[in-house]
Parts: structure tokens; C-alpha cells; sequence
């Protein structure tokens, strides 16, 4: 019985790591694996945050906007014009989209409950989804990744006695994600609107009372999110297609949300390399044991543990209550 | 409630300088207070109020009320809990729209004005829960109300190069400024969250002040404070008021406060003006010291 036991207890807690440490090249090339899809991850996350933080939202439709920005862009490129156009255009396409969703949902919602909101992001998902299907046709389709400059092909390091193979389209997605928070980092702390975007973040009342225009704010706010959508949509789509698969990615942003909480940036990137990381390390190592097929699960259980330990996540608000 | 008795020479003025580029008013008493001003000395009406009624459901908040106030002067409303006052300011602020009445501000009439165009037009306003953006530093806050004075789009924003950059550190310098005239400079960069009460709401009369508003509405601005903080916020709002020549409408609960710093006084009670003059006229009123001020024991 206690050879049973033990056995057990070997199996879950000390073979894994025997595992890692015996074959260390492998365990750098899964590290990177998941450091990649944790860069992406927060990419995705990083668009809820600056929704929510600004207006409070929870936009379902993050997922299907980095599908919608994907498509344009193709298309545009398939109707033949040259890359760099087909990017700027599509930048415009998400700002007229948020300007949309600014005037048509937004502004006739203000004072309706949380609820209300999420209901109308989910449907404007299933608006955006099927005039996606409509006008871009629903076969999946690749990502003109050489046309836009991005890097192909791929290095070998050799280290450990091994290899590490490391995709420089893996690569440029880790920079670009890195610059872009960045930016935001350096936008949101030194300039007017970005100071306003917070400003609105923490108390409407008071934004109104110093001038700033709640309607303009959002619609900023919606464009930002569709930047972001737009340069997940470009990295994802590098990698595997564009299709409407992509959409279901967005849900594991939820649980990068809940580790890092709802309103922190850090706490999107925080979070999303925790979700990759931690994720491919449990597929390969601990995977076999559950029979494989890990990775579609594992973060959804590691939110529910935050939730019970942690709730506002890593970098939340705590909520407290002042009595 | 508070008593004063009239001929009080207790001030709450110093002053000795605070302000850094402030002058001492002319006319005033060797003794630093402040001479009330009379009604008709010629200035011009900044703001009117003219019957306006505010109803929640069936509850008259304010019922039929009219006052003016007058370019320059300091106009403290003042008044039991409940009477109206916060909704008065309200009103005058654009985040509750009266049934009936109309504001006349500069001599352009209004009656539905969104607060951001309040603020947009030049009013500017202190809240009594101190509404500051908890989550940013007291540099940010008092920024932040600079933000209709700044006009670079978002293109240059993002790039935050050249003409945005520049726009930034012209600000910056006049928001400086009014740190070091408020004393909050030893607390430029902590959270606001985490500062004391009186200090909360010193950052948010810095706020109000970087709008550099023709109007400024402030709602029991020394509310908590001791002596000392009342006198220093006293000597703010006097600052504002004889260099800046902001005008300045108040809600304030002690008397002596009021009678020092105001030219003129409203009186509400229960949604009802029951005195309107200087200070010391409105502490003689009967029906004021019955509803509001009661006689010294």
C-alpha cells in the first residue's frame, strides 16, 4: 500500500522535474514555447484591460476584433495593394470602428448595468462574426507576414549539449509585444489623454467636472484596444492562420485576466507569461499523467485558484471596504 | 451649530506671505482681515440664479430660489444639512438639470449644460468627498486640470515628440506653481489615495485652480480640518480671490470662516432662501438665527 503511495507522490512531484533537468535543451525550448504564446496571450488580455479600466466594460468582442483586424488586413493585401497601405488603412478601419461602437453602443448604454454592457460586447460579437463571414468568407487564410517585413525562418543556439531552435517570427512577436506595452507605458504616464484615460478609469464625476469628454475618451480607448487587436491578429496569424478559430484564444485571455487582474497593465503581461509558461510546462511534463491534452484546461484551473486565494489577482485593486 | 458674535475679532487670515508672488490687498486693517465688500459697488454680475426648482420625485430639493453672484467676490452659501447647498453648486455645475429656472452665466442663458461644458466654460469645483483620482500622484491630479487648456490631438500625443512635448512642459511649469503657492510640493509624487484628508483636499483646490476658472464652486473646502489647516486653506482661497481674481461661491458650516473670508452670504433652509446680503447683515436676520445660527449663551 505504501509502495503504492509512494509511487504516486513520484510520479506527480518528482519524475516531472527529473524529467526537465535530465534533458535541459528541451526544457529551454519549452520554456520559450511558452514564453512566445504567454507574450501573445497578454497582447490579448492588454486589449480587455484598457477597455475595462477606462469604461468599466468587460468587451467580450476583443476576441473577434483581433480576427476582424487580421481579415481586413489580408484582404485588403489580396485586393492588391501593397502591404504598408493595407496596414494603414486598416488602422483607419479600427478607428472608424471604434468611433462606431462609441456612438451606436456605447453612448446609449452609459448608465446601464455592468450586465447590460457585457450582453451588448456579446452582441456585437456575433455582429462582427457574421459580417466577418459575410464579406471575408469563412475559410481560414494566411497572414502576409513577408509582405509586412516580419522575419522567417529560424535559429538553432546550441547549448546543453543540444539544440534550442527559436522562430524569428517568435522572436519579433516577443520585441514588438515589448515595445508596444512600452509605448502604452510612456503614453498612459506622460501625456494629456493618457493621463485623461486614467483620470476616467478612476472617477467619471470627477473626470466631467475637470472638462474631460467621457464619449471622446472611450472612443480612444476602443481605438487603442483595436491597435492591439490588430498586432495580435498580425503575430497569431503568422504563426497558424486567420480564421475564426482564432476567437476561442481570446478566452484564455479571461484567465490571464483573473492571475492578473482586471484593470492592471503589468498585470496582463504578468499574468499571460505566467498562463503560457506554467501551461506548456504542465502539458509536456505533467501531461502524460492526465493522458495528455493539458493544455486546454490548465489555465482555466489556475484561475479558479487564484479565485478562491486571490480574487483581484495579482496586480488588482484590492477592493476594500472602508467602514 | 456654531455661534458668532458680532465684532468677533478672532481671523483666520494671515497675511504674512504663503503666496509666492501674493501682495497684501489694499484697504486692509492693520489686523489682517478682510473688509466685506458691499453688494452695489459696480461689479458685474458673473453668475445669476433666477428661480430655479430642483425636484428629486416629490422631494423639493431647492424650491424657487434666486441669488446672484458678482465678478470677483467671495459668496459663501451657507446653511443647515439638507437645506440644498451641494445641490445648488449642483446645479450651477451641470450634474443635476432643475425642473424649472434658468442659470445665466456671463449673461448667456442655460439651463441643461453637461458638466464637462460647465467646466469647459470656465466653472471649476471642489467636491465635499474630495472626488480626486485616487490612483495618481498629486502631480497627475492637479495636471489633469489642465486638460481643456491643452490642444494637441491624439497624432501628436502618440508620438509625444515636438509640439505635444513642448505643450507638456509649458504646463507642467504653471502646475508647478501652483504646487509651491499650496505647499504640496513634499508631496508632488505620492498617490493621493494615501494622503491625509486635509491634504486630499488641498491637492483638489490645486486641481480646481489649474483650470484657472472664472468661477470656482467649493464644497466645505475646510471640512475636518483643525485651526491651523482652516487658516492656511483661508489664505488659498484669499490668494485666488485677490490675485487671480477668481470668484469664488463656498459652502461652509463655521461661521467664523464665513464671516472673515465672505463678501456676501446665501442663506438656505430647506430648499429656501432665507437671507441674502454681507455677513454681518445676515447675522443679524431673525429667521437666520432661528433656522441656522442660534445666539451666542
Amino acid at each position: 500500500m505504501l509502495a503504492i503511495v509512494i509511487e504516486w507522490l513520484n510520479t506527480l512531484f518528482v519524475a516531472p522535474f527529473v524529467d526537465m533537468f535530465s534533458l535541459p535543451d528541451f526544457l529551454l525550448q519549452v520554456l520559450w514555447e511558452g514564453f512566445v504564446s504567454g507574450v501573445l496571450y497578454a497582447l490579448i488580455a492588454l486589449g480587455f484591460v484598457l477597455i475595462f479600466k477606462a469604461s468599466g466594460v468587460f468587451n467580450f468582442a476583443q476576441g473577434i476584433m483581433v480576427v476582424f483586424a487580421a481579415l481586413v488586413l489580408v484582404s485588403l493585401h489580396a485586393m492588391g495593394m501593397p502591404a504598408w497601405v493595407a496596414l494603414a488603412l486598416t488602422v483607419g478601419v479600427m478607428g472608424i470602428f471604434a468611433l462606431v461602437v462609441e456612438r451606436v453602443v456605447l453612448r446609449k448604454l452609459v448608465n446601464q448595468p455592468d450586465a447590460i454592457l457585457l450582453m451588448a460586447t456579446i452582441g456585437l460579437t456575433l455582429v462582427v462574426k457574421g459580417a466577418g463571414q459575410l464579406f471575408f468568407g469563412g475559410e481560414p487564410k494566411s497572414m502576409i507576414t513577408e509582405e509586412l517585413g516580419l522575419p522567417t525562418g529560424s535559429s538553432d543556439w546550441e547549448v546543453f549539449d543540444g539544440i534550442v531552435i527559436f522562430q524569428h517570427i517568435d522572436i519579433a512577436a516577443a520585441v514588438i509585444a515589448i515595445l508596444m506595452v512600452a509605448s502604452l507605458g510612456v503614453f498612459f504616464s506622460k501625456t494629456r489623454i493618457g493621463r485623461a484615460l486614467r483620470a476616467v478609469a478612476d472617477d467619471h464625476q470627477a473626470a466631467l467636472s475637470v472638462g474631460i469628454s467621457l464619449n471622446q475618451i472611450w472612443a480612444i480607448v476602443w481605438f487603442a484596444a483595436g491597435i492591439v487587436a490588430l498586432v495580435t491578429g498580425i503575430m497569431w496569424g503568422a504563426r497558424s492562420d486567420v480564421s475564426f478559430a482564432l476567437e476561442i484564444i481570446a478566452l484564455k485571455a479571461l484567465a490571464v485576466l483573473i492571475l492578473g487582474g482586471f484593470t492592471s497593465i503589468p498585470g496582463a503581461i504578468v499574468g499571460g507569461l505566467l498562463v503560457g509558461i506554467s501551461e506548456k510546462l504542465f502539458e509536456v511534463y505533467w501531461g502524460p499523467i492526465f493522458g495528455g491534452g493539458v493544455e486546454a484546461w490548465f489555465a482555466y484551473v489556475l484561475a479558479l485558484v487564484f479565485l478562491l486565494f486571490r480574487p483581484q489577482g495579482l496586480f488588482g485593486e484590492r477592493i476594500i471596504e472602508r467602514v | 451649530m456654531t455661534t458668532a458674535t458680532a465684532g468677533d475679532s478672532k481671523t483666520y487670515v494671515s497675511t504674512t506671505a504663503g503666496s509666492t508672488n501674493g501682495s497684501i490687498p489694499d484697504g486692509s486693517t492693520t489686523d489682517g482681515s478682510i473688509p466685506t465688500v458691499a453688494t452695489s459697488d459696480g461689479k458685474p454680475t458673473l453668475l445669476s440664479v433666477e428661480n430655479v426648482t430642483l425636484s428629486f420625485g416629490g422631494v423639493k430639493a431647492i424650491e424657487d430660489i434666486s441669488f446672484d453672484i458678482l465678478e470677483g467676490e467671495i459668496r459663501a452659501i451657507i446653511g443647515p444639512n439638507g437645506a440644498g447647498k451641494t445641490s445648488m453648486l449642483n446645479v450651477i455645475n451641470g450634474f443635476y438639470h432643475p425642473q424649472q429656472g434658468t442659470i445665466t452665466f456671463r449673461g448667456k442663458p442655460r439651463r441643461r449644460m453637461r458638466p464637462y461644458e460647465a467646466a469647459a466654460s470656465g466653472i471649476a469645483r471642489t467636491f465635499q468627498n474630495v472626488a480626486l483620482f485616487k490612483g495618481m500622484s498629486t502631480l497627475d491630479n492637479v495636471m489633469s486640470g489642465r486638460s481643456l487648456k491643452m490642444h494637441r490631438g491624439l497624432f501628436w500625443q502618440m508620438l509625444h515628440v515636438g509640439p505635444a512635448r513642448r505643450e507638456e512642459i509649458e504646463h507642467r511649469q504653471r502646475v508647478e506653481e501652483i504646487i509651491d503657492f499650496l505647499e504640496i510640493a513634499h508631496i508632488r509624487k505620492q498617490p493621493v489615495g494615501k494622503l491625509p484628508y486635509g491634504l486630499q483636499k488641498r491637492v483638489e483646490l490645486g486641481r480646481a485652480m489649474a483650470m484657472e476658472p472664472d468661477l470656482l464652486l467649493l464644497d466645505e473646502p475646510m471640512a475636518g480640518m483643525n485651526l491651523e489647516e482652516k487658516e492656511d486653506m483661508s489664505r488659498y482661497i484669499i490668494g485666488l480671490n485677490d490675485e487671480f481674481r477668481t470668484t469664488i461661491a463656498l459652502i461652509e458650516h463655521d461661521m467664523g470662516v464665513v464671516m472673515d473670508l465672505a463678501d456676501r452670504v446665501v442663506v438656505l433652509d430647506y430648499g429656501r432662501k432665507i437671507g441674502d446680503g454681507p455677513p454681518g447683515e445676515v447675522q443679524q436676520s431673525q429667521q437666520v438665527i432661528d433656522a441656522y445660527l442660534g445666539v451666542a449663551r
